[in-house]
Order: structure tokens, then C-alpha cells, then sequence
């Protein structure tokens, strides 16, 4: 019927079948269970996303009547609501043309905004200076990586631009890259060590890479999704040598950097370790750093509202770069307020201070219980161990299949980690995702958890994980 | 490494001759060098700085909410119980805010819309939306799975123009635009290195579409590229041209002979003013030419939350519905838009309300039908006025504003002007608007960055303005273009 059949080879390449097929089946379940064709439990239990709402996290409700306010202004004349929300409210609606969160605003994002979450940064990065100017917010850090891969990609070339990725890397950037015509270059984090990143391995990589493309690129993810892991500052000092040396653009992806745990635990923002190593270095080495309102405790991944900050990119360039930025008029204006709101919350003294601390302090305290339940239900069960978490929305815990479960795999032409994904989803109603999806060392085999979630929910995943595992692996033994 | 250890200097990795090259083309003149100056102008009013004016009137952008517009009270008032739901509590909301708001929060993960959705859109909006085309184009079923929710109209347009673009060289798709054009197409264009194919509208003829223009252009274009789409505006920008039905149908005919993809942006379908003209949508028109054509043309048509009565530009919301996609492209389609997670929830939710609006009998009715109709009756008032008072002045032609947010009236303009102009390397249509702004505060957008044919000239302005400021504008215009054809005269 159609000659559309030749489309876009690019994005004809698009693979990972296997999203469609696990998540298909859960919503599947759902409607059987629904209809009542279900007994054997009443619901899916979806740690599958990283999604804290989805979960059952209440939103921040400082963030969420500032937007309400802003929405619907006729909310500053009501005495529901705290001054602080109502100040708040009043002063993003003057920066919005025509107090109305409904107008365009500049493509980069609201100048005030903008100026907000510079001063966050060099706040967080105890005092380093961070302009405005290299700052453009979009709709979701995604999109931000997006338009700089679209900047640094050349497809057209007959040698392809290259971009080292750590394995495992959440399955949606890998389509991103793909979809821009991008070689993949992958680098294995070490899982021993608690998914350590070696830059002998960085450079194992880079050596094999430039042997079939071009490449410019280095993408981190600290903390790291799906793997926990935060890299210590010596680490970073050490990959961004690495990048200086090798001549390498980096992309660091830091969206859970309000989510770590543990006392002895600190992010280092990319940012602030580049600034202090030499002026050489620190005003060579070209860096975007990306955050967004998705992760952390505000958990608002339905907002859209990210940023990416840029240094020492080349001038001529930034010029192409804003262009390429105001192509898609202006980010959500919400997911801008909600950046604002994330850059710069209620403060001790503020009326809103006490229910936006405590709300804060519970999600951690219920990350923390989390992991600290995953751990000692894995360790009285065979064939599965978990590295410690120390920041993120996640754990990748790792499978020691008996060769028998592997053999039965192979049969049905599927990997190991999908098919024990899709009988416990199918058994127990839990649905996480396999590690096949995000890399992993050849027969090596993952599962992704969840942990922002409650804690009887995580309970309840916990114990439909443990009956289906005992019976996987004593079936397999 | 020397001697002390520092690293040696190195070039930028990311450098214009090492950057794709594609982005080079991109441009954007609604947002560009003009609108640049306008920003600088506003600043230095506000330091203080003596102008012949007293404020900068950005008629550039068909941004409503800027100029003015207000919001539709309901709208507003279902968006803060979704994001506040405590409020439905509060007995000073009505009772079917209340409900829509219930309903949207259902389908969102958590009951809370900062959960991600699935990244076609919330099922049930898709639904809503299915509905609502249902019912505008009288019963002609819609699909709910042919339907994708998008961020804005534009991100629509462009992820199906880079499910359309492939082939190298000879074979490289060619994609037919209307000059002029709204420049989101051709920025997009550049950006994806697809061949952008241009079509005259014709000027003389209120902007309309002649398919002997049409097959002129695919001809010509044959002979270097795959020509495989035609997009077509309407109502029209910056044109405001309204299609006629026989147009319609004749485009659908050529593009099916022609083989081609159909695209056809209907984001302004609710702004129609002129007397005798209507907006039928090319779906519509489609299938009541029955099944020869509406069961072969593949057609993608976008709407958007930021046009029509509603200007909530800011929210980014809007939709596409895609009519006889090969499957196995729309499985594609479908990858392609998860890529991007999913669209802003806000504008999903502003998107189910649009097409799921207050009904007769209920609370909220009187209100919103109020609202709608005074911001419509607002801009057709305006429309012919920009019209009327543009065309007394000498040397400014301008075609009825039968649509849409624009007048683009053609300027005549003294060769001196035009020889200026070009030694300065200028456009003499931006050379015109840049003496505008900086004499009389007043910024539009020049038509060189929307396209029209050789040795003319044009402007884009809005009607968004209130109707007093627009007067005042309009009469400010007059006055400077007599000033500037005697000066350079």
C-alpha cells in the first residue's frame, strides 16, 4: 500500500524490543485483574520507572501550591494559602509577559529563573562562579543532551562521531544516540568494586573506538542509573584529565545529585572538580552538566523542566548553540517555575520551611530503610547480590543464574535477565526491568529495582521477589 | 606533557568546523537579530534612555497572553485542582472543574500529574481527543491510537519530518512548503538536511494555493531530490489565509496522484473571521471524498493548545493524528516519541480540556462560552481593522486577514532604501523594520525571514495587540512609512 515503507534509516535502527514486550504484558495484567480473570494477586506492582509520583510519594506541597498559585492567580487573594507561597507565586508571575504562565518566554528559559539556578550552582559548588549566559533550560535534561549531541554529532560523515557510554546505561539515552546517528563506544563500569568507574578502562575503550570512529564525546551519569554508584571526587578529577587528555567534550548527566545517601557519601559536581585543577585544565576541558526537576525529592518527571549549564564551550559555537535552543520556542513554563522551586526552596525562617523539610527528610529516610531491607533480604537468598547504594533512584542487583536457567533461555531465543523478568512479572505481578536493556558484561545478568518508593510497597515487592526467586533458582538447581 | 607537568593548550574539541554542519542553517527570524534588538531596547528604556517612544511593542510573535489576552477561567481553574489537589475541598471552585480535574488525575500515575505517561500521551485524553475530531468532523470516526500527544504543535511537525526524511543526494526527501512560510519549517528543514521545496501562494489572489503552482514546483524539485511531503498552513501563516473546501479537495487530489505525505498544521482552525470563509479540516475533506482517496493518502494533521481562543502558548501543548500510516513507520513513530519520555503533562491535561470543554447545562458554561466568544469576536474585529487601516496607506498592500494571528501586508519600498539596504548586507525588509523599532518602538518580524518572491516585500505583524494599542500601532506605522518612502525618495 505504501511506498513510506523507506523511512529514515535512523530511526528504522531503533531496537530494544524489549521495552514493549515487558511493559505491554503489565498493562495486560492489569486489565485481566481488572476483569477479575486474576487470582493469584490483586494489582502489578510497578518499580519498573523512575518515577517517585508513580510510586506513591506525595509531591512537595510547597512546590505544588506555588504552581497552583501560578495557574490559577485568583489563589493569591485566598488566605489557604502561606505568604511565602503567595510571595513566591507573585514574583515568577511578574517575570512571565503578560502575568500569565501561558505566554512564550524566552527560549533559554526565564532570564530571573535562570538567574536562580546559577546561584544554586555556586552554592553547590562552594562559590564558583556560574553565569546565566551558560545556562538554557528545556523541557527535561533529555532534551537538553539532545540538542548538544545534535551539536557535536556529524551524520553525515563517512566516519561516525563517537560517544563513550558506561555499561549499563539507562535505555533511553542509547535510543537517543542512535537516533542522532552516534557510534556508540561502551565503557565497563566496575561492579566489584561497587560499579566503579577506571579511567584504564576509559582508555581501553577510546583505543578500540578510534579504530572505527570519531570521538569526541564523554557521557557520565554520577550518580549513575541504573547502577547507585557516585564516583568520588579523585575519580573525577581523574576522568576529566583523562578527557583533557584525550580531547574529549564531556557530558555529565548529574540528575541525581540531590539523592545520595549515607554519611560518608558526597556528590562532586563535575563543575566544581574542573575548577580546581589548574587553570590549564580548568579553562580548556569542555563540559555540559545537566540536572532537572524529574529525580530528587520534588520527583516532577511530568513537568518537563531541566537545564543544562555549558563551560568553556568555543564562542563562535555558542552562537549556533542558541540558535539550535530557540528552535522549539520556549521550555514548559511550568517545568521552569518547578526549576525555579527546586533551585531555590523554603528556607529556615520561611513559613513554609517545616512541612518542606520534614517532606524532604522522609523520602531519604525512606530510601535508606529501603536499601537497607533490599540488602538483608538478598542476603539470605542464592544467587542474587546487590552493591551497595549510595545515590540514585535505583539498584542493579546482579543474578547468578545456574547454567540450567541459562540453557533454558537460550531455547526460547530470549536473554536470561528478560525472561526471568517476564515469569516474575507474569507469577508475582512485580514488574522491574532487565539488566539486557541497559549493557552489561557479557553473561553477566541484572535486574533494575526501584527503591524511592514506600516502604510497604517496597516490603511487598520484596517478598514477591524472594518467593519467585526460591522457586526460580530451586527449579534451575 | 611539559616539563612541570601542565597539560599543553589544546584546541576546543567542539569547534564551527568540527560541529555538525547542518546546524549551520538553522535560523529562526521570529526569534532573531530584530526581536534581539528589541529586548536591548526595552532594557535601556527601563535605565531610562530617551526614545521617541515609550514602549516597545512586540507584534512579532502570536504570543496572546503578552498582549493582553486572558486566560479561559476555567482552564486555570482545572490546572491548579490537578496540581493542588487539595483545593477540591474548596467550595469556591465549581462542580465540573472539579470533576475534569478528578478525571485527568485518575489517569495519571500516583493520581499526580509529575508522574511521567506513557509517551504517546494519557490514554484517556487521546481518547477525549479522538472524540472531539469525531465530533468536528461530523462522525467521520477517529482512532485514539492514530492520535500522539506532543509538546506544541512544533515538536509534532518535527518528529514526523524526521520519520520522513531519508535517502542521500538524488534521493535525499524533499519536503513542500508554502512561501511564505511560518519558519519553524524550514529551521526544522536545515536542521535534519531534508530539501526544502517551495510553492508560491499567490499574492494577488489573497494568498491562495494554485495547483498549477504546486505541480511547477514538484517538477522542478524532481529533478534533485525525492520530493515525498507537502505541507500545507491552515488557516495561514503569516498568510491568515483560510482555504477554501475545492481548494482542499484539489490539494488532496494532487497529493495523491503525486504520491506525496500530506502535513497540514491546523493549529489556528478556531481563528476564522473572514464573511463566506470556514475551516474544514483536510481529514474531513478526505474521507468525504470518499474511499478512492481516504483510504491511499497518508496524512498527519497538528493542533496546538497555543493559538485559537485559548494563547496558552507556555503550557506546550498540542496533538497530532496520523490517518492511513503504514504500520511498521508508525511502530517507528511510536520509538521515535519515546525517546523523548513523554510530552509536559500540564499541556495533556490543558489539551484534554480544549477538546473537552464546558457543556450547555453546565456550571462553568455561561463563563467560558463568554470568554471564548469575546476573545474571537476580539481578533476578528481586529483582523479587519488591520486590514482596513493598512490599506490607505500609499505603498503598504494588505490582503484580508481571513485567519489566523497576522496580517503580512506588502510594502513598497524606495530604490534608495533598497540600495541601503543592501550595502549594509541587510534584507530591505529588515532594514525597514530595524528603522521601525528604533523610530517608533514597534517590532515585527520582516517577511524575508518567512520567504516570497523575488524584488518584494513584506512584514509579519500581529493582531494580538488590545484594539486601542493596535490603532495607535497602526496609525504609528502609517505615519512612518510615509516618512521613510519621503526619505528615501
Amino acid at each position: 500500500m505504501s511506498f513510506m515503507k523507506d523511512i529514515s534509516l535512523l530511526v528504522k535502527n531503533n531496537f530494544l524490543s524489549g521495552i514493549d514486550v515487558l511493559s505491554r504484558r503489565a498493562a495486560q495484567i492489569t486489565v485481566e485483574i481488572q476483569q477479575g480473570e486474576r487470582t493469584n494477586y490483586n494489582k502489578v506492582l510497578d518499580l519498573s520507572s523512575g518515577d517517585l509520583h508513580r510510586g506513591g510519594i506525595k509531591p512537595i506541597t510547597f512546590v505544588r501550591q506555588v504552581l497552583a498559585a501560578c495557574f490559577y492567580p485568583a489563589l493569591l487573594e485566598d488566605d489557604s494559602l502561606p505568604l511565602d507561597v503567595k510571595q513566591r507565586a507573585k514574583i515568577l508571575l511578574s517575570e512571565c509577559d503578560g502575568g500569565s504562565i501561558g505566554s512564550y518566554t524566552d527560549s533559554s528559559g526565564i532570564a530571573k529563573i535562570k538567574l536562580c539556578v546559577s546561584q544554586y550552582i555556586t552554592r553547590r559548588d562552594g562559590g564558583v562562579p556560574s553565569s546565566p549566559d551558560n545556562i538554557f533550560i528545556k523541557s527535561g535534561s533529555q532534551t537538553a543532551l539532545m540538542i548538544m549531541l545534535k551539536l557535536l554529532i556529524r551524520s553525515k560523515d563517512s566516519c561516525q562521531t563517537g560517544v563513550l557510554i558506561p555499561v549499563p546505561t539507562y535505555a533511553s539515552f542509547t535510543l537517543a544516540l542512535e537516533e542522532q546517528g552516534a557510534a556508540i563506544i561502551p565503557y565497563h563500569l566496575c561492579e566489584e568494586q561497587g560499579w566503579t568507574l577506571h579511567v584504564e578502562e576509559l582508555r581501553k575503550a577510546l583505543l578500540t573506538g578510534r579504530k572505527t570512529c570519531n570521538p569526541v564525546a564523554l557521557y557520565i551519569c554520577n550518580p549513575g542509573n541504573p547502577t547507585g554508584h557516585i564516583q568520588s571526587r579523585k575519580s573525577i578529577e581523574e576522568v576529566i584529565r583523562f578527557a583533557a587528555e584525550e580531547r574529549l567534550f564531556i557530558l555529565a548527566d548529574e540528575v541525581y545529585q540531590s539523592c545520595v545517601y549515607g554519611d560518608d557519601t558526597e556528590f562532586y559536581s563535575y563543575k566544581k572538580v574542573l575548577s580546581e585543577m589548574g587553570s590549564t585544565i580548568s579553562s580548556t576541558v569542555e563540559l555540559a552538566s545537566f540536572n532537572s526537576v524529574s529525580k530528587g525529592f520534588m520527583g516532577e518527571c511530568g513537568l518537563r523542566g531541566g537545564y543544562v549549564e555549558l563551560v568553556n564551550l568555543d564562542p563562535a559555537v555558542r552562537e549556533y548553540a542558541q540558535r539550535l535552543f530557540s528552535t522549539r520556542s520556549c521550555p514548559p513554563v511550568i517545568g521552569q517555575i518547578a526549576l525555579d522551586l527546586m533551585a531555590d526552596p523554603p528556607k529556615p525562617g520561611d513559613p513554609s520551611f517545616p512541612t518542606f523539610s520534614e517532606e524532604a527528610q522522609s523520602i531519604k529516610n525512606m530510601i535508606c530503610k529501603n536499601t537497607g531491607r533490599i540488602q538483608e533480604v538478598f542476603s539470605e537468598l542464592p544467587g542474587i547480590s546487590c552493591q551497595p547504594l549510595k545515590a540514585g533512584f535505583f539498584v542493579f542487583p546482579c543474578l547468578h543464574f545456574p547454567p540450567k536457567a541459562i540453557k533454558w533461555a537460550k531455547k526460547r531465543q530470549m536473554e536470561p535477565d528478560m525472561l526471568y523478568c517476564l515469569h516474575l512479572l507474569e507469577e508475582t505481578g512485580l514488574h522491574v526491568r532487565p539488566g539486557c536493556e541497559y549493557g552489561q558484561r557479557k553473561d553477566s545478568h541484572h535486574i533494575r529495582l526501584f527503591v524511592a518508593t514506600q516502604q510497604d510497597i517496597m516490603e511487598d515487592a520484596l517478598q514477591r521477589l524472594k518467593t519467585f526467586h526460591m522457586r526460580f533458582m530451586k527449579e534451575f538447581s | 606533557m611539559s616539563e612541570n607537568g601542565a597539560l599543553p593548550l589544546r584546541g576546543k574539541v567542539l569547534t564551527v568546523d568540527t560541529m555538525n554542519p547542518n546546524v549551520k542553517k538553522v535560523d529562526y527570524a521570529v526569534r532573531g537579530p530584530i526581536v534581539q534588538r528589541a529586548v536591548q531596547i526595552e532594557k535601556e528604556l527601563k535605565e531610562g534612555v530617551k526614545k521617541p517612544f515609550e514602549e516597545v511593542i512586540k507584534a512579532n510573535i502570536g504570543d496572546a497572553h503578552a498582549m493582553g489576552q486572558r486566560p479561559i477561567t476555567f482552564f486555570r481553574q482545572v490546572m491548579a485542582l490537578c496540581t493542588y489537589p487539595q483545593l477540591l475541598d474548596d467550595n469556591k471552585f465549581p462542580e465540573d472543574a472539579k470533576n475534569r480535574a478528578r478525571r485527568i488525575l485518575q489517569s495519571c500515575g500516583g493520581n499526580s500529574i509529575g508522574a511521567y505517561t506513557s509517551s504517546q500521551g494519557i490514554d484517556c485524553v487521546r481518547h477525549d481527543v479522538a472524540n472531539y475530531i469525531q465530533r468536528r468532523d461530523g462522525g467521520i470516526p477517529s482512532d485514539p491510537d492514530n492520535i500522539y500527544l506532543t509538546t506544541g504543535a512544533s515538536d509534532g511537525i518535527v518528529t514526523i519530518l524526521k520519520l520522513l526524511t531519508a535517502g542521500e543526494g538524488r534521493t535525499r526527501t524533499g519536503v513542500m512548503i508554502s512561501i511564505p512560510q511560518y519558519p519553524l519549517y524550514s529551521a526544522s528543514l536545515a536542521e535534519l538536511g531534508a530539501v526544502q521545496i517551495n510553492y508560491y501562494l499567490n499574492e494577488e489572489k489573497c494568498w491562495s494555493l494554485d495547483i498549477s503552482e504546486l505541480q511547477r514546483s514538484l517538477q522542478a524539485a524532481r529533478e534533485h531530490c525525492n520530493p515525498r511531503v507537502l505541507c500545507i498552513i491552515n488557516p495561514g501563516n503569516p498568510t491568515g489565509q483560510v482555504q477554501s473546501r475545492q481548494c482542499i479537495e484539489d490539494v488532496i487530489r494532487f497529493a495523491a496522484k503525486e504520491n506525496l505525505f500530506l502535513m497540514a498544521d491546523e493549529v489556528y482552525q478556531d481563528n476564522v473571521y473572514a464573511e463566506g470563509c470556514e475551516f474544514h479540516s483536510f481529514k474531513k475533506v478526505l474521507f468525504e471524498m470518499g474511499p478512492e482517496y481516504s483510504s491511499k493518502l497518508e496524512l498527519a494533521s497538528f493542533h496546538s493548545t497555543s493559538k485559537c481562543y485559548m494563547g496558552e502558548c507556555g503550557f506546550r501543548g498540542g496533538y497530532l493524528e496520523v490517518i492511513n500510516m503504514d504500520p511498521e513507520v508508525k511502530a517507528q513513530l511510536t520509538k521515535l516519541v519515546s525517546v523523548r519520555l513523554c510530552p509536559p503533562v500540564p499541556g495533556q491535561a490543558l489539551m484534554d480540556l480544549v477538546v473537552n470543554s464546558p457543556q450547555p447545562g453546565e456550571p462553568s458554561y455561561q463563563t467560558f462560552i463568554k470568554e471564548r466568544t469575546a476573545v474571537l469576536s476580539a481578533l476578528a474585529e481586529k483582523a479587519k481593522l488591520t486590514e482596513e487601516i493598512l490599506n490607505t496607506v500609499p505603498g503598504i498592500s494588505c490582503n484580508p486577514v481571513q485567519g489566523a494571528m497576522y496580517s503580512f501586508p506588502r510594502i513598497t519600498l524606495p530604490e534608495r532604501a533598497i540600495n541601503e539596504a543592501k550595502a549594509k548586507g541587510q534584507a530591505p525588509d529588515m532594514f525597514y523594520c530595524m528603522k521601525l523599532l528604533e523610530e517608533t518602538g514597534i517590532c515585527l518580524v520582516p517577511g524575508s525571514g518567512f520567504g516570497q518572491r523575488e524584488g518584494t516585500y513584506h512584514f509579519r505583524m500581529t493582531i494580538l495587540p488590545p484594539t486601542d494599542k493596535l490603532k495607535i500601532m497602526l496609525n504609528k506605522l502609517k505615519e512612518f512609512h510615509q516618512k521613510f518612502t519621503q526619505q528615501y525618495s
